[in-house]
């Protein structure tokens, strides 16, 4: 019988090729990458002593040192938090723009891709250093490079989330003889009110993160604290810095984890 | 009648309206107060922008001599090699570390210890991890290889253990009734269910692994990032325009690969 002969495959040739194509294609990619930094690699043997003998240094933290950290672990919150606000506001506008359903015409459409895209591509730490230049180092300069990077992120979901309204509700407030302002407010806002919440809280929790590292470019928060124990080899109060970083960080997470199941 | 008196409220969040109006209080004074911290008087605001239309006048346009264009290819190629290098290192210490840290495989106190050290390497940035690997083995691509290893190894073994834990245990047992012993019992009822979603996460991580390369060079992990700092220190903004541009362009490449293999292969 005919069916007896069909046998049965995972995957058909032209799929298994190219898996095997891209397998091959990675190995050579690391192989090479290897070779490439030949150069600046010795003995990676050695690490896990190197580290090892670092964590030694480190133990026990030095608990005193947490007296001094407390004043820049605030401004660490404080950075994040302004950062979140004023990128929620920004977000808005851009969201807007890069939502296909509410965006004016194409070229608009296209200005708030951009915006989105080039806010993602830039690290915050790399926003850090343009704003130290501009508003001098200080916590300012990292509030508002948080608040750059911030802007891509929460625009390009918010706009997701824009494109998926329904549109019925937006006729029929306009239908009223509502203002295009009154439209945003009564059509389009109530609908992505909680994905507002819900995003900006998660970007928050993304940016308590983000703002422990600005300090090594001089744009406030804990990381001045972190870089000046690490450059001066003061072991015990870098581990005592990390932990306070680690609690904070963990805290935030759960609490940022409650209120989007709250709101969801 | 019953029915005319029934009124309709908003649905809230909140179960007493007193309560939502001291939780907005609450964030609302938070706010002013973080504003006076971080010294964000409407002054210097104005000053900051002011000076920054002077300033984006200095960035622009890039230009980069034939030097310094040989230099970000160079420190970009070194940046993509770190990030090649240790997604594979990392992929390869995340699988045990994420049988150990799912909790229908593995026994409680493994689980437990695992799933601390996924949390400590997902709460550092990688700016972090990166200054102590710097301090600890010393300056240049192999302590940018140690940093992207370890975020890697939270951030894989986190969503592969996640993924382990919804895992249909109903094959698992049936592989095991079959007489398998534990090793084919994991690479015979375990793993065919969670390969597709492990190359989709390679590739994702793989991503986010360029873009984590291009910044730890700013404290000595090898990479465009030191070019970048050092551009700075220079104040030669022309060319951090260049390699700034040259950062996006890769980290769009980046992303646009990690999207069609993962939306061919998931």
């Amino acid at each position: 019988m005919a069916t007896d002969e069909r046998r049965w495959e995972r995957f058909d040739r032209r799929r298994r090729l190219g898996r095997f194509v891209l397998t091959v294609v990675a190995a050579v990619a690391v192989v090479g990458s290897w070779q490439f930094m030949d150069i600046g690699i010795v003995r990676p043997e050695t690490i896990p002593r190197e580290v090892g003998d670092l964590l030694v240094r480190m133990y026990p933290p030095d608990v005193a040192y947490t007296t001094r950290i407390v004043g820049p672990l605030i401004e660490t919150i404080q950075i994040a938090a302004l950062g979140t606000i004023g990128a929620l506001v920004l977000s808005i506008p851009v969201a807007l723009l890069a939502a296909e359903n509410t965006t004016p015409n194409a070229a608009t459409f296209w200005l708030g891709k951009l915006v989105v895209t080039v806010s993602r591509s830039v690290n915050t730490i790399i926003w850090a250093l343009f704003f130290v230049v501009l508003f001098g180092s200080g916590p300012l300069a990292g509030a508002v490079a948080i608040a750059f990077r911030s802007i891509g992120f929460l625009g390009k979901l918010l706009g997701e989330e824009i494109e998926e309204i329904d549109f019925g509700q937006v006729e029929a407030v306009r239908a009223a003889g509502a203002s295009s302002v009154q439209v945003l407010l009564y059509g389009i806002l109530p609908q992505v009110k909680p994905a507002l919440v819900g995003l900006s809280i998660y970007r928050w929790d993304i940016n308590i993160r983000d703002s422990t590292v600005l300090g090594f470019v001089g744009a406030g928060g804990i990381g001045v604290q972190l870089f000046r124990a690490v450059n001066a080899f003061a072991w015990q109060s870098v581990a005592t810095v990390l932990l306070v970083i680690l609690g904070v960080v963990v805290a935030t997470e759960s609490l940022s984890a409650y209120t989007r199941a709250l709101v969801r | 009648m019953a029915a005319g008196e029934r009124t309709w409220e908003r649905p809230t969040v909140f179960r007493r309206r007193e309560l939502k109006w001291a939780v907005y209080a609450g964030i609302l004074g938070f706010f002013v107060w973080s504003g006076f911290g971080v010294g964000a008087d409407p002054g210097r605001i104005a000053q900051g922008l002011g000076s920054a239309v002077s300033l984006v006048g200095d960035f622009l346009p890039p230009s980069a001599t034939p030097r310094q264009t040989e230099r970000i290819l160079e420190k970009m190629l070194e940046s993509v090699a770190m990030a090649m290098v240790s997604t594979l290192t990392g992929i390869v210490l995340s699988v045990p570390i994420a049988f150990m840290a799912a909790e229908n495989l593995s026994p409680k106190p493994l689980y437990a210890i695992n799933r601390g050290f996924i949390s400590v390497s997902r709460a550092f940035n990688a700016i972090i991890v990166a200054i102590i690997a710097v301090k600890a083995i010393g300056f240049g691509p192999l302590a940018g290889i140690l940093t992207i290893t370890f975020k890697t190894v939270g951030f894989f073994s986190k969503l592969l253990a996640e993924d382990l834990e919804d895992i249909d245990m109903g094959s698992v047992d049936a592989v095991r009734a079959s007489g398998a012993s534990p090793v084919q019992t994991l690479l015979y009822g375990v793993v065919p269910q969670i390969i597709p979603r492990f190359a989709g996460l390679s590739v994702y991580r793989w991503d986010i692994n360029i873009r984590t390369s291009t910044i730890i060079g700013i404290v000595g992990a090898g990479g465009i990032g030191s070019v970048l700092l050092t551009a700075f220190n220079r104040y030669d903004y022309q060319y951090v325009t260049a390699i700034l541009l040259s950062i996006i362009a890769v980290v769009l490449v980046a992303e646009g690969v990690s999207a069609v293999v993962r939306r061919r292969y998931n």
